[in-house]
């Protein structure tokens, strides 16, 4: 496996606030890397860094942030725009208000080809019938005419897809791409990003809050919590033996039928995620922490389990 | 930035204030009689020109009165005007604006069609009309106005009270039994108030302003009352030879109403910010 | 969308009748029509004459369904100044105050969208800040005395521009700008406002994400969805400043319908001022028709209902 993405220690700031504070992972080519943890953790921001599209009210840094061995952190905006849409792409959360109301879905779906490869409006008018049928939307002809609003959520989401795949690109960022979705149809779309990967080889970062998304999709998996990846760890061995305790506590959040009997009570966190300055020293989940100890105030060693299995916490192995 | 908004707005009160003050003060402020004409010395430029004289700091107009005085009594009518002008639109803006808001339904159409009907009526050609028939005075030029500016006010009180109407402590007032006019009156109106100061301060710029060009046309206020804008008609057929004659009303004009516009709108960003955090 | 349309027509049908009601109303505010018209030096027999002739001894009620049914077919009667049928006088009229009126929003325009984008990309810097400043300063002119400002500085002074009259495209330039700065603020408010909104959608971070160049993201993104609320009050500016034109007109000389109408005033022609208070109304309730539709051509959404 080669590394496609690679982040070193990014921090993002906003005033007095970090968001991220020294995250680290890399995303492998053709494989799911998905970010996991509660709203506010600071995932999205991670994902919009790799995009370079922070809010102007945000500071970056970073020891590297690497795509395909080339080092994108100091890429001006319009060398930065040349690889979005065509060798990175995202999707967003809302498919509802992601598209624009005002232009067709072939003119939208059009203009991200004609950008990157140029060509007539008629060949990307072709490309784009060609990539809504490759996301197994039915009549594509007749999409293509059609404006955002005559969509449903689900085909909206589809069409997003599609248009992020346009320029065939080799990684995906996905925004928590099925959380405004109905359970049906996030099934489906998961299958499809599935589906499509193996077909493309695509590399997806997959943000997302749901433990049982984690579980369908993920190849790896990264913890966050406040700004740092607190665990990280391949699929398996993070849901067989989570380490970090916030780890442990969102897996014990979720009913496992069979597992939890019926009365017994479901695990919780108790608390919510903190407001982190610049200078807060030590483990940022020791407020609500069940194994706190004293030495949680003081800075957090990361220990590295074997099988490419780390996790940020006092407690040794 | 916050400073700078800040600045604006005080800024504004300041002018606004100083205004207020000449306006009130104007009998102690003004040195000469603002009506007494005196055709051997008529248009006498300011002190700050050659030739001009101390006696009378900004000149004389045609007829040889003193401008200061004149420019000091001129804002008493501006003040006088916007006031009363938004007091007039203003009730009758807040009554349909909060009765459309309120009661909703065909009600509403109604009032909606109202807003609709007096926008589409040009307001200076009938204001003109109005005081043309009636015959021009200050109380006719308020009425006319204050007749025809209310469509503002209508306009936000009618949103402000859709959106309180649904506000929990409204439905409390209602199941606690109280009256539709208590609920109105005593719950309803003073939770509007904060954008309707808004609608008012753009209300008596717009009413100042129009007061201006209705005088300035010569269907205003009548003369020999020193309206400012009366003031440029008057001296509208010697400004290629002295122009000041036209920029000391006209400036004084523009800074009134910048300075209500400017306060306007920093209350309008004090409330902004104020509903946000 | 034919529903709508067909709601707006009968919304607009009934403005116009409630002011035809509003113009026959007001020039009867005056008590007796006649001594007005037969003006002060007349004798009660020539006041009594010119009753008769106006027909003003008819009862009120019957004069105005006289005067509605007649102005249902855009007849307005005749002038008592000019002596010329009142339709024939606004029909001669009206290609000046449509053409200040189109120059005016067009400098207005002009100035008011680059300046609302510049704004709404900055928003809350300086410039921003500046750029609202000066639209406040231009709102607080009042237009007769910039338009005479105008006057004695290009006209006077620097030899630019014609000071009055209607002789060529350069008459309406120096009318046209004083006419602009009374619009420029609220478009471009609202122009800086929708930018601002826009900017900030979801779709916009989609055409970024998309790595489209900044222009289109702009231009192409942003500006397609700020504008249909511009539409709007660009054809209210428009009618706001065709009913404005009637101080501009009598600073400038410029024989249009705001002139006209202004004179009629002053000269008790009522049938006119009628007229003219009639048609003003009228072009005012087509131009938001239009711009309605337009909104609706401009927006996918809109088109489908």
């Amino acid at each position: 496996m080669t590394a496609l993405l690679e982040v070193a220690d990014l921090h993002i700031g906003f005033g007095g606030l970090a968001a991220v504070r020294g995250a680290s992972f890399t995303v492998n080519k053709g494989e799911t890397h998905c970010l996991v943890g509660e709203s506010g953790c600071g995932k999205s921001v991670t994902a919009l860094a790799m995009m370079g599209l922070l809010p102007a009210n945000a500071e970056r840094r970073t020891a590297a942030l690497r795509f395909d061995g080339q080092d994108i952190a100091g890429l001006s905006e319009r060398e930065m725009s040349r690889l979005r849409g065509d060798r990175i792409a995202m999707i967003f959360q809302e498919p509802m208000t992601s598209l624009n109301p005002a232009y067709t879905v072939g003119s939208q779906m059009g203009e991200v080809y004609r950008r990157h490869r140029g060509g007539t409006r008629q060949a990307a008018l072709d490309r784009a019938a060609e990539l809504l049928e490759r996301v197994r939307i039915t009549s594509p002809g007749m999409r293509l005419g059609q404006f955002p609003h005559q969509l449903s959520g689900g085909l909206r989401q589809r069409v997003m897809i599609a248009m992020a795949l346009m320029c065939e690109p080799e990684l995906l960022i996905a925004d928590e791409p099925t959380t405004a979705l109905d359970v049906t149809v996030q099934a489906q779309i998961l299958r499809l990003l599935a589906d499509l990967q193996t077909e493309l080889g695509l590399a997806i970062l997959m943000i997302t809050h749901d433990l049982g998304i984690v579980a369908r999709t993920a190849h790896r998996v990264s913890v966050m919590y406040a700004g740092e990846i607190v665990e990280t760890a391949p699929v398996f061995p993070l849901f067989a033996e989570p380490r970090h305790p916030y780890t442990r506590g969102l897996l014990s959040c979720v009913p496992v039928p069979g597992k939890v009997g019926r009365d017994e009570p479901l695990g919780s966190i108790r608390g919510t995620v903190p407001r982190i300055g610049p200078n807060f020293a030590g483990c940022a989940f020791r407020d609500r922490c069940d194994l706190a100890r004293p030495d949680c105030s003081s800075p957090v060693v990361r220990h590295t389990l074997a099988s490419e299995h780390s996790y940020l916490c006092q407690i040794a192995p | 930035m916050r400073a700078l908004r800040n600045a604006g707005l005080c800024v504004g009160a300041v002018i606004v204030g100083f205004t207020l003050l000449v306006a009130i003060f104007a009998p102690i402020l003004a040195t000469q009689d603002p009506f007494a004409q005196d055709l051997s010395r008529r248009l006498i430029v300011p002190f700050w020109m050659e030739g001009g004289s101390t006696n009378h700091l900004l000149g004389t107009d045609q007829l040889g009165r003193d401008y200061l005085a004149r420019l000091i009594y001129g804002a008493r009518i501006s003040m006088l005007i916007g006031i009363m002008t938004v007091v007039t639109s203003g009730a009758i803006g807040v009554a349909m604006g909060v009765i459309g808001g309120f009661f909703g339904g065909r009600i509403d159409d109604m009032i909606l069609f109202a807003i609709t009907a007096r926008l589409s009526i040009p307001l200076i050609l009938v204001a003109l009309a109005v005081v043309s028939l009636v015959g021009s005075s200050l109380t006719v030029v308020v009425m006319t106005l204050g007749l025809l500016l209310w469509d503002r006010f209508a306009v936000v009180a009618r949103v402000s009270t859709m959106q309180i109407r649904t506000l929990d402590f409204v439905a409390a007032a209602w199941s606690a039994g109280c009256s539709r006019p208590r609920i109105l009156l005593r719950e309803v109106l003073p939770n509007i108030l904060s954008p309707l100061a808004v609608v008012a301060t753009l209300e008596m710029a717009l009413a100042i302003l129009l007061e201006a060009a209705l005088s300035f046309l010569g269907l205003g206020v009548p003369p020999p009352l020193p309206s400012w804008g009366l003031m440029i008609a008057e001296a509208k057929d010697y400004m290629f030879f002295s122009p000041w004659v036209i920029m000391v009303p006209g400036l004084s004009l523009c800074a009134l109403v910048f300075g209500i516009n400017l306060l306007g709108d920093g209350l309008r960003d004090l409330l902004k910010t104020g509903r946000t955090t | 969308m034919l529903h709508l349309l067909i709601r707006r027509l009968a919304v607009a049908f009934l403005v116009c009748i409630t002011v035809l009601t509003f113009a026959f109303a007001l020039t009867r505010l005056s008590g007796d029509l006649a001594i007005s018209i037969a003006g002060p030096s007349a004798t009660a027999a020539d006041i009594e004459v010119v009753r008769k002739a106006y027909g003003l001894d008819r009862p009120v009620v019957e004069q105005f369904f006289d005067w509605v049914g007649r102005a249902a077919v855009g007849d307005f009667g005749q002038s008592y100044f000019y002596k010329e049928r009142v339709s024939k006088l606004i029909v001669d009229r009206l290609p000046v105050t449509m053409t200040l009126g189109l120059v005016g929003l067009g400098i207005a325009l002009l100035v008011a969208l680059p300046l609302g984008v510049v704004s709404a990309l900055n928003e809350g810097r300086v410039i921003d800040r500046v750029i609202s400043l000066v639209a406040l300063l231009g709102q607080a002119m009042p237009s007769f005395w910039l338009g005479l400002i105008l006057m004695v500085t290009l006209g006077l002074k620097l030899g630019w521009l014609p000071i009055s009259g209607t002789g060529s495209w350069e008459h309406f330039v120096m009318p046209g700008i004083v006419l602009a700065f009374s619009a420029i603020p609220a478009l471009m408010r609202l122009t800086r406002s929708g930018m601002i909104d826009a900017m900030n959608a979801d779709y916009i971070r989609t055409a970024r994400a998309k790595g489209l160049s900044r222009t289109s993201i702009v231009l192409k993104h942003a500006a397609r969805n700020a504008a249909m609320p511009v539409v709007s009050i660009a054809a209210v500016q428009l009618g706001f400043m065709l009913g404005g034109s009637i101080v501009i007109e009598t600073v400038f000389a410029l024989h249009g319908v705001g002139f006209l109408a202004w004179e009629s005033i002053s000269k008790n022609d009522f049938p006119t001022v009628q007229a003219v208070v009639l048609m003003l109304a009228i072009i005012y309730t087509l131009l938001t028709l239009g711009a309605d539709l337009l909104n609706a051509l401009l927006d996918p959404r809109l088109r489908a209902q």
